[in-house]
């Protein structure tokens, strides 16, 4: 197994994911974030199911020295950290998704779908995230910088 | 609460879950997907062209999904501007707050990292929080 083909693999099973669940549906994500609405909980059971997978298994899999394919494992360091910024930015993506149900996973899944909103909302999300880099480049920092969550 | 689908939707989150572990196991990744997209603009750097397959392989599934299992259509009522906005907010809003819903509320929240359930927090609230102004105060969306 090669990183690539393990991660086209990983791919299929996260789209296969998100489809079944209906998460690429930005109308079932409106209905989980419409509390006072006509509440569908079942975003929460997609994320319980994914929590409640990938901690078990991650238990396991980070008693290993590391990753079959690689010589480390690329884990974020700065878990405790919680800064203004953080927050911050989490309100602007707080914003965005409420707005229309879409995050960049789900935004992709509903690409099969065939029809145009997906690929305006995808262009202007790349769109965004190219302004950051150039709003970053302006603070004098790397531009490609590999930033896991 | 009618359209309570638990099944499926628990079905489809351990797919997540078990694709994050994978990813993980083999290529020691966090699986968050608006990293990914990021990590792929530096294309000619074949140490990312995981994440291009990655990022394929989610869209193959997708569109196979919806090629052969019948499922209800999806209709979209947001007007474009309005997904441009979004767009915009939510892109810049991932690489500002490194990471999205797959990378701090699944793989951050797994890890029980307390930077990912403090940005899931604030980001679920606030749009809940949008979600309420536009439709219920508002009543424009």
């Amino acid at each position: 197994m090669t990183k690539n083909k393990a991660a086209l693999l990983c791919g299929i099973l996260f789209g296969l994911g998100l489809t079944i669940s209906q998460m690429s549906n930005p109308d079932k994500v409106l209905a989980f974030l419409d509390v006072t609405g006509n509440w569908d909980p079942s975003l929460a059971f997609v994320m319980g199911g994914a929590l409640i997978t990938l901690a078990t298994l991650q238990h396991f899999i980070l008693k290993s020295p590391q990753p079959i394919c690689d010589t480390k494992f690329h884990l974020p360091k700065t878990n405790d950290i919680i800064d203004k910024r953080l927050i911050f930015r989490a309100i602007i993506f707080g914003i965005g998704w409420g707005l229309v149900g879409f995050c960049p996973g789900a935004v992709l899944a509903a690409f099969g779908d065939g029809k145009f909103e997906p690929f305006s909302f995808m262009l202007a999300c790349v769109g965004g995230m190219v302004l950051f880099n150039i709003f970053h480049e302006k603070n004098n920092q790397s531009r490609f910088k590999d930033v896991p969550p | 609460m009618e359209n309570f689908t638990p099944y499926s939707a628990f079905l489809g989150g351990s797919l997540i879950g078990l694709s994050a572990a994978l990813l993980m196991y083999f290529n020691g990744r966090v699986a968050g997907i608006s990293g990914m997209i990021a990590g792929s603009f530096d294309y000619k750097n074949s140490e990312n062209h995981w994440r291009l397959f990655f990022l394929g392989g989610l869209i193959l599934a997708a569109m196979f999904f919806n090629l052969f299992v019948p499922h209800a259509a999806v209709t979209y009522s947001r007007s474009t501007l309005l997904l441009i906005i979004s767009g915009v907010l939510v892109g810049f809003g991932t690489r500002l707050g490194n990471g999205c819903t797959s990378g701090h509320a699944v793989c951050g929240m797994a890890r029980l990292s307390i930077r990912s359930i403090a940005a899931t927090v604030a980001f679920m609230a606030v749009a809940i929080l949008t979600v309420f102004i536009t439709r219920h105060l508002l009543g424009i969306l």
